[in-house]
């Protein structure tokens, strides 16, 4: 029997919350990749946020083996996927890795708009589809409905599917025989030219970056130069190996249709993109492997540190932070109200969530953040065509001859009760509707372009509270179409405020100016002077509140000569101004400046 | 340090009754706790005069608690050991606070002998609402007696405290208060607004507690300041106001940043170029044969920014020659505060206006940030 036939690479997709990570964790334990004694829950989920919101950021991969009931030793490549929209392209190539999917499915919940997508995604792959319904020992299980509907909504064979709970450890053996049985071995020459496909990589400071790959066809070896097929960028090979669940293993090679890692003494994970084939500087492929792209960032948003002289700090993290995440970029901003920042691109909102909740956690910085902003596309009466994610750099109305925002294709998984509800929100932010689709009696799918500017506030809380939680969501970058777009700015006692400003569209901006003045009026204490607040389009003021002076802020009483108690309170009153931001004469707290972010109540 | 202008405080800790709104040290009174604790301030001034580093004093303050409790004789002593163990100047100003109700006629005459020349009377309020409100034992006819008994026994000075927003107050009220004090011998006056401290039965009464509210305070104060204006007496300080002379020569002595030095439980001191204190314990100071091992150091003090808080707090104002190259970075902010109607300046010396005052915290914060 050859090696490859042998060799099961594959993945498992779910919905959040369905139960991915509990699920690895049985294989792992069950494959005894990994003691008990050393298996901290969800083992490959190992960030704290991963774990805190129950989602996988980052691919991670493992090599375990498994004897079948025919007596035979396999090894079963488990590569894990990020499981959120944001890192659709991520998802893509890690499925690109695999020959099968796992595809898992709450037995209560059933299917979701993310099992869909993620589905499709794995279809489009060409994947084979293992389906398991999960969570058999929840109450509200119903498996039997659960099958049919990924059946019918999906159009895969379900219905005799494993009906397992990976929380009691319940049926995963049988879990491991359809991975035999149904997922089709790796094809590949290990004699033709290297072709191995980046899927995830990582910085270690040891080492360099260790870079994940499935080696597609030919042989890499420890020594050998490879290039980056995209990026160019050459290597000698200094170490090879597989991953165990908590160590590397390193070896000579590998060999087409397996999944490893190597290390070439490479400093920066921008060399080694997610998506890029490796392949041999002796006898190079003739063609990349299909489906490269460079990670395209979709949202910006400035970020400031709240202490001024913390700025290299950020640079720091910042710095650190994308050693692991090329799709991470961040150039040097200033803001007047502000001072030195970074101007920040994420592939999306949980992207950047992520990266903020990072930095304040793993590098103690706080922060504060500008709104976030798409990518605006705008033609000059010129002629030139300029894009714009930051509205400090909108340009004077007078010379835009047309402005366009990017819309995604979002499908939004709902219970028909709640159509009117969601065709209400999408409506409210300027949606175009393309269609509805009964996936059975009672569940639908509604379908709409969403300008991306609209849904990078708080679309999905604003999703989940009009639907009591039922409704799923996922998206894909559309196009760009034309729109009408204004600069929101807002003055606070006569003076701009760059940091607060935003592009908004026409329609709206008389509401979101009203408010955000509101809202302002709301967290800035009164002071010393009057304080008005502005919101302007050009020069014209669409809507103004006042802060009233603050009249009494004196200690009257005579302490009988205790000066260093008046010190002390002065002292506390001076900390208390430390958070505020000075803006000319005003004093703006930090969270008014998030506050501003969400408008929508 | 000019020896000549320093302060001397002594600190009585006891009260017939604590006030609801007070956190200052204070004991229940007892004979005996008041005969031993007057042995012990005598022996704690005794020796700081062995020491020598402090000998001269142009102010004498005996503050409360309430120091009319220990009665004619104590402070008798008291004022007659100061006289004997320092040299006081022949113009010191010698304060005792007494409350209504716990000073009589010859009891203060007896004083005015003795040597005392200056009376601060708790006087509050001129409602006797107001003054149950407080938890005060006197009403205002009793405050009316005791002033008039001072004035009989031959003091000239006679300062009132008066409390701004407190419990029930209102624009009318405050003006009967007023009144009041107006029609009274006084030469002094110190308004202070009610701060609730969290450690009293006001700061636990929570939403029990009506006060007046910020924009209704600053009327009341603004009221005050200005009846007292047309009355005659001038406001040098945030709270403080006096006939032309009668300016509490021991508080300027705080503000000016002058030396004091302040003996008994929760006293401060400022000498040596340091802020010292004792703790809020009679017993240890009681016991203590050298009460001054007591003295704990509060760090350096009388440094610029401390003098220019202090310093806005009076009239007179702060004059920013004292910084120096800073000065002008101060002063560009004063100007700004000045815009806005809260300070003047005057050949580089900042003095908050009435609005300045009410505002001071602000104002000064802003200010010393020029110094940063």
């Amino acid at each position: 029997m050859a090696y490859n036939e042998l060799i099961r690479n594959f993945c498992i997709i779910a919905h959040i919350d369905h139960g991915k990570s509990t699920l690895a964790d049985r294989i792992l334990e069950l494959t005894s990749a990994v003691s008990e004694r050393d298996m901290s829950d969800q083992l490959l989920d190992n960030m704290d946020i991963e774990k805190e919101r129950g989602i996988t950021i980052k691919a991670r991969a493992v090599r375990l083996e498994y004897e079948a009931k025919d007596g035979k030793l396999y090894v079963f490549n488990l590569i894990d996927t990020p499981g959120h929209v944001d890192f659709n392209y991520e998802v893509s190539r890690s499925l690109a890795a695999c020959e099968g999917a796992v595809l898992v499915v709450d037995a209560s919940q059933g299917v979701e708009a993310q099992t869909l997508a993620n589905t499709y995604l794995a279809v489009e792959n060409d994947l084979e589809i293992v389906p398991v319904i999960n969570k058999i020992d929840l109450p509200a299980a119903d498996p039997e409905r659960v099958a049919r509907e990924v059946e019918d909504i999906i159009g895969i064979p379900c219905l005799d599917a494993p009906r397992i709970s990976a929380k009691n450890g319940v049926n995963i053996e049988a879990i491991m025989e359809r991975i035999v049985e149904g997922i089709p071995y790796p094809l590949g020459d290990e004699n033709a030219p290297l072709k191995a496909l980046i899927f995830d990589s990582f910085y270690d400071s040891y080492k360099g970056v260790i870079v994940y790959v499935r080696v597609m066809e030919g042989t890499l070896r420890k020594g050998m130069e490879i290039r980056m097929m995209g990026t160019g960028a050459e290597f000698g090979v200094v170490e090879a190996g597989t991953m165990g669940a908590t160590s590397l293993f390193p070896r000579e090679l590998l060999r087409a249709g397996e999944v490893g890692y190597f290390t070439a003494s490479i400093k920066n994970v921008a060399d080694t993109q997610v998506g890029d084939t490796v392949t041999g500087v002796e006898s190079p492929a003739k063609e990349a492997l299909p489906g490269y792209r460079k990670a395209m960032p979709m949202v910006y948003c400035g970020i400031y540190p709240q202490d001024g002289a913390k700025y290299p700090d950020l640079r720091d993290a910042l710095e650190k932070l994308r050693l692991n995440d090329a799709s991470l970029g961040f150039e040097p901003e200033t803001s007047v109200a502000l001072g030195f920042g970074f101007r920040c691109g994420f592939l999306g909102l949980l992207h950047l969530e992520i990266i903020l909740e990072r930095l304040e956690r793993e590098f103690s910085l706080d922060l504060i953040t500008t709104a976030p902003s798409v990518i605006y596309k705008i033609t000059l009466t010129n002629g030139k065509t300029v894009d714009i994610d930051n509205p400090t750099n909108y340009p004077d109305p007078a010379t835009i001859q047309k402005a366009q925002e990017p819309f995604v294709a979002a499908a939004i998984l709902t219970p028909a009760e709640y159509i009117g509800a969601i065709m209400e929100l999408c409506q409210q932010r300027r949606g175009i509707y393309t269609d509805t689709k009964y996936l059975d009696a009672d569940r639908v799918e509604v379908r709409y372009l969403l300008p991306l500017g609209e849904i990078i506030y708080d679309f999905f809380d604003a999703l989940k509270s009009r639907t009591k939680g039922y409704a799923s969501f996922d998206y894909e970058l559309s196009e760009y179409r034309d729109s009408r777009l204004v600069k929101l700015d807002v003055l606070l006692n006569g003076e701009t405020v760059d940091a607060l400003s935003f592009i908004v569209h026409a329609d709206n901006a008389y509401a979101r100016g009203r408010k955000l003045a509101e809202r302002l009026k709301e967290h800035i204490p009164r002071q010393m002077f009057e304080v008005p607040i502005q919101a302007a389009i050009g020069g014209k003021v669409i809507a103004r509140e006042t802060v009233k002076a603050m009249r009494k802020d004196v200690l009257a009483k005579c302490y009988g000569g205790d000066i260093t108690r008046k010190k002390k309170l002065l002292e506390k009153q001076k900390e208390g101004k430390k958070k505020m931001r000075q803006l000319g004469t005003v004093e703006v707290p930090q969270e008014a400046f998030t506050a501003v972010l969400k408008l929508d109540d | 340090m000019t020896a000549d202008s320093a302060g001397l405080y002594l600190h009585i800790p006891f009260c017939a009754r604590k006030c609801p709104y007070c956190d200052f040290y204070s004991l229940p009174f007892t004979e005996e706790g008041a005969q031993a604790y007057a042995g012990a301030l005598l022996r704690a001034m005794k020796r700081v005069a062995e020491k020598g580093e402090l000998k001269r004093f142009s102010s004498l303050y005996l503050g409360g608690g309430t120091p009319s409790l220990l009665g004619a004789y104590r402070l008798a002593c008291l004022l007659e050991g100061a006289a004997r163990l320092f040299s006081l100047s022949p113009d010191c100003e010698i304060t005792l606070e007494a409350n209504p109700g716990t000073v009589g006629a010859d009891m203060l005459k007896s004083l005015r002998k003795t040597g005392y020349n200056r009376i601060s009377v708790g006087v509050q309020s001129g409602v006797d609402g107001e003054l149950a409100a407080l938890g005060r034992i006197h009403a205002a006819e009793e405050a009316r007696t005791a002033v008039l008994s001072a004035y009989n026994a031959g003091f000239d000075n006679i300062s009132a405290d008066l409390m701004l927003a407190i419990p029930g107050q209102t624009g009318e009220s405050l003006g009967k208060s007023l009144d009041f004090l107006k029609s009274l011998p006084l030469s002094h006056i110190s308004a202070y607004l009610l701060k609730v401290e969290e450690a009293t039965p006001f700061g636990q009464a929570g939403e029990s507690l009506i006060l007046p509210g910020e924009d209704e305070t600053a009327d009341l104060y603004y009221a005050c300041c200005q009846t007292l204006e047309w009355a005659g007496f001038s406001q040098y300080e945030i709270s403080n106001f006096a006939r032309p002379g009668y300016e509490s020569r021991h508080n300027l002595g705080y503000w000016r940043c002058l030396p004091y030095l302040g003996l008994g439980p929760s006293a401060h001191s400022f000498f040596g170029g340091r802020r010292r204190f004792f703790g809020r314990d009679i017993k240890s100071f009681v016991a203590e044969e050298n009460p001054l091992v007591l003295f704990e150091d509060d760090g350096p003090g009388g440094d610029e920014a401390e003098r220019l808080m202090l310093g806005l707090r009076l009239a007179e104002g702060f004059d920013t020659a004292a910084l120096k190259e800073k000065s002008a970075a101060v002063l560009n902010r004063a100007e700004i505060l000045s815009r806005h109607g809260l300070c003047g300046i005057s050949d580089g010396v900042i003095s908050l206006s009435r609005k300045g005052f009410l505002l001071s915290n602000s104002a000064i914060l802003f200010l010393l940030e020029g110094l940063e």
